[in-house]
């Protein structure tokens, strides 16, 4: 694939052009140091520099709330209807720790029996990557899981080399949108420059935790019965904030609306969280995590544990969000080298 | 930009309830006929039933796959979408989603004696493998039937049951958890009566179906019996809201990531002995 040039004085020009094919969402800073990817129509809204954003991108691929069936029980016997509604989108600045996110949920919704509402949700969004040359701030993991790095799932991948941006061409949309705008072709000296990124972040990115990452199963496995799950427990408030914000939990609820003509309505998805009281509990009263450590534990679990053995990968993205955004100040790097100290 | 999911996997097919009979204080039975084909299920099996508007909930199909034409449900009034349930009756429409989950292994058990052991509403899922054994008698060994529920009020199938321990090719035994002054059976818990079951271990099934607490002794009284663990079929119960594996409700807390909907609900002791709970 190929890879080309965008001076850092042409991105307004670029993100324009862009607008006028599709919706653009961009990282935009929200104030208290908080960022959120929305709409923007030029690059001076955008935050080139950003902390992982509130939500992650995959309020984009799975929405907070999302219909999936319309019914109509006007006739008698009922009818429904299952629709899609979809904008055709580029995410701009998409850090590598959220593709891997992207990624994560892709594997998940494309497995038998599949969700056809995330997979022709999918297909409406253009992808645009953007490199960390250096870390976000002190709660990232990336380099425990690899995604300090690009790891494909990108249609554009953006380097920052200065003055320039260079782009890698992941896929042929990508290759075409490039070509389109008439981007120059990337010379030997951008490559050089780009080789000294990627071995200048060799010496910034190093494991945050001192334990492999192909560790971690084993030390999960090991430590389920461990006295840090009961610190987690007693310190947890089973808010759901870790969950809502990670780019790879996609736990969900389901539920009817009616509307006042009290024939129509829909059935409707929406994010759950594994942490809440009730996640677990059947109607007939036994409730199998009912309490704030197993359901802690069964949160880290789903992301060092099962996953790797299920899709080989993590499905933690290294973002940081769920230890940012605690109000217990539960640490996921923390927790992970209290468990690997045994 | 809309279009339509022509292929989405929450669309709901429309069930007709044909039949619908109060069972006990807290069960009704409904039988449902699909339109177009039929549901197709294998013991074991659950579906989604959808009373629009309301919502939907996972419920066991208690019918043999055998007795065609339509299926059959025993509902518990225990939460908000079941106790809704109960107003529904004949001519109401609902919708359903499934079957799913992996069914009781029918087929592994050819040529085997079967040992079902059924307590409280657990009868409900074993009903559709006790009927299907029946239905295709001579292509088992011996079979035994354990029932236990709380008290004769409780008991579910009163008529069916009765039949079952009038048949000579079945062996059928009931006890109740607490005495009634009409009750001439059996008292005291189910575990009481696997010990005089005559048992020939490595050709046996043992079938387990019923609440969480069941499960521990009746387990410990089969493997004294020295089924082998992979011979032990229980029915776990979690809640199951998609069916397919997704959305997270179900999962066991088990080295093996099990979706209760999709690898279960029925597992082998084998399977699931690593699991934090029943």
């Amino acid at each position: 694939m190929n890879y080309h040039i965008l001076k850092k004085s042409e991105l307004d020009w670029f993100i324009k052009k862009l607008s006028r094919k599709m919706k653009v969402c961009a990282p935009v800073a929200k104030g208290h140091g908080s960022f959120a990817f929305k709409e923007v129509k030029s690059a001076g809204e955008i935050a080139l520099s950003y902390i992982p954003t509130i939500l992650p991108p995959k309020k984009y691929f799975m929405p907070p709330r999302e219909k999936l069936l319309d019914f109509d029980l006007s006739g008698g016997k009922p009818s429904d209807t299952a629709y899609l509604e979809a904008v055709k989108t580029a995410l701009f600045g998409v850090h590598t720790c959220d593709l891997a996110g992207i990624q994560c949920l892709n594997m998940v919704f494309a497995e038998r029996p599949r969700d056809y509402n995330y997979l022709l949700r999918k297909e409406s969004i253009f992808i645009i990557g953007l490199e960390c040359n250096a870390y976000c701030d002190g709660y990232a993991s990336c380099a425990l899981v690899g995604n300090h790095n690009p790891n494909g799932g990108y249609d554009l991948f953006f380097t920052d080399l200065g003055d320039r941006f260079i782009l890698h061409v992941g896929t042929q949309k990508g290759e075409e949108l490039a070509e389109g705008l008439g981007l120059a072709r990337a010379v030997p000296a951008d490559m050089v420059a780009l080789a000294g990124v990627r071995e200048t972040k060799k010496a910034v990115f190093r494991n945050e935790i001192g334990v492999g990452l192909r560790n971690l199963p084993g030390i999960l496995a090991g430590s389920v019965d461990s006295e840090v799950w009961k610190d987690l427990g007693e310190r947890c408030v089973s808010c759901g904030n870790c969950t809502n914000v990670c780019p790879t939990c996609y736990c969900f609820d389901m539920a009817d609306t009616i509307n006042l003509d009290m024939k129509t309505g829909s059935r409707n998805r929406s994010w759950d969280s594994c942490q809440f009281e009730s996640f677990a509990a059947v109607a007939g009263g036994e409730n199998f995590r009912a309490e704030r450590a197993e359901r802690q534990r069964h949160r880290f679990y789903r992301k060092f544990k099962y996953p790797l053995n299920k899709f080989y990968r993590s499905f933690c993205t290294g973002c940081g969000r769920c230890t940012r955004t605690c109000m217990a100040k539960i640490s996921l790097k923390d927790t992970l080298k209290a468990l690997a100290a045994g | 930009m809309t279009e339509e999911i022509l292929n989405s996997n929450w669309k709901l097919r429309k069930g007709l309830i044909t039949a619908a009979r109060q069972m006990t204080e807290t069960e009704k039975l409904f039988e449902i006929k699909l339109e177009g084909r039929e549901l197709d299920h294998e013991p074991g099996q659950f579906v989604q039933v959808e009373i629009y508007g309301v919502g939907e909930a996972p419920i066991s199909v208690c019918s043999s796959p055998t007795r065609r034409g339509s299926f059959e449900l025993t509902v518990r009034a225990a939460g908000r979408l079941t106790a809704h349930m109960h107003s529904l009756g004949k001519g109401d429409w609902v919708g359903i989603r499934g079957p799913f989950g992996k069914p009781f292994p029918v087929k592994l058990m050819t040529g085997n004696d079967l040992l079902f052991v059924a307590g409280g509403l657990g009868i409900a899922p074993l009903r559709s493998l006790i009927n299907y054994v029946i239905d295709n008698r001579r292509e088992f060994g011996k079979v035994d039937i354990l029932l236990g529920c709380k008290t004769p009020a409780n008991m579910l199938f009163g008529e069916e049951v009765a039949g079952w321990q009038k048949r000579l090719d079945v062996n059928f035994s009931c006890t109740i958890d607490r005495t009634d002054p009409d009750w001439k059976g059996n008292v005291g818990l189910i575990t009481s009566l696997i010990p005089g079951v005559h048992i020939n271990p490595e050709k046996t099934f043992g079938v387990v179906v019923g609440p969480p607490i069941m499960y521990k002794f009746v387990i410990a009284e089969l493997l004294k019996k020295e089924i082998p663990e992979r011979q032990i079929i229980l029915s776990l119960e979690r809640h199951m809201k998609c069916g397919m594996g997704k959305c997270g409700h179900c999962q066991i807390d088990h080295p093996k990531n099990y979706y209760c909907c999709k690898d279960g609900p029925t597992f082998t002791y084998e399977e699931v002995k690593a699991a934090k709970r029943f």
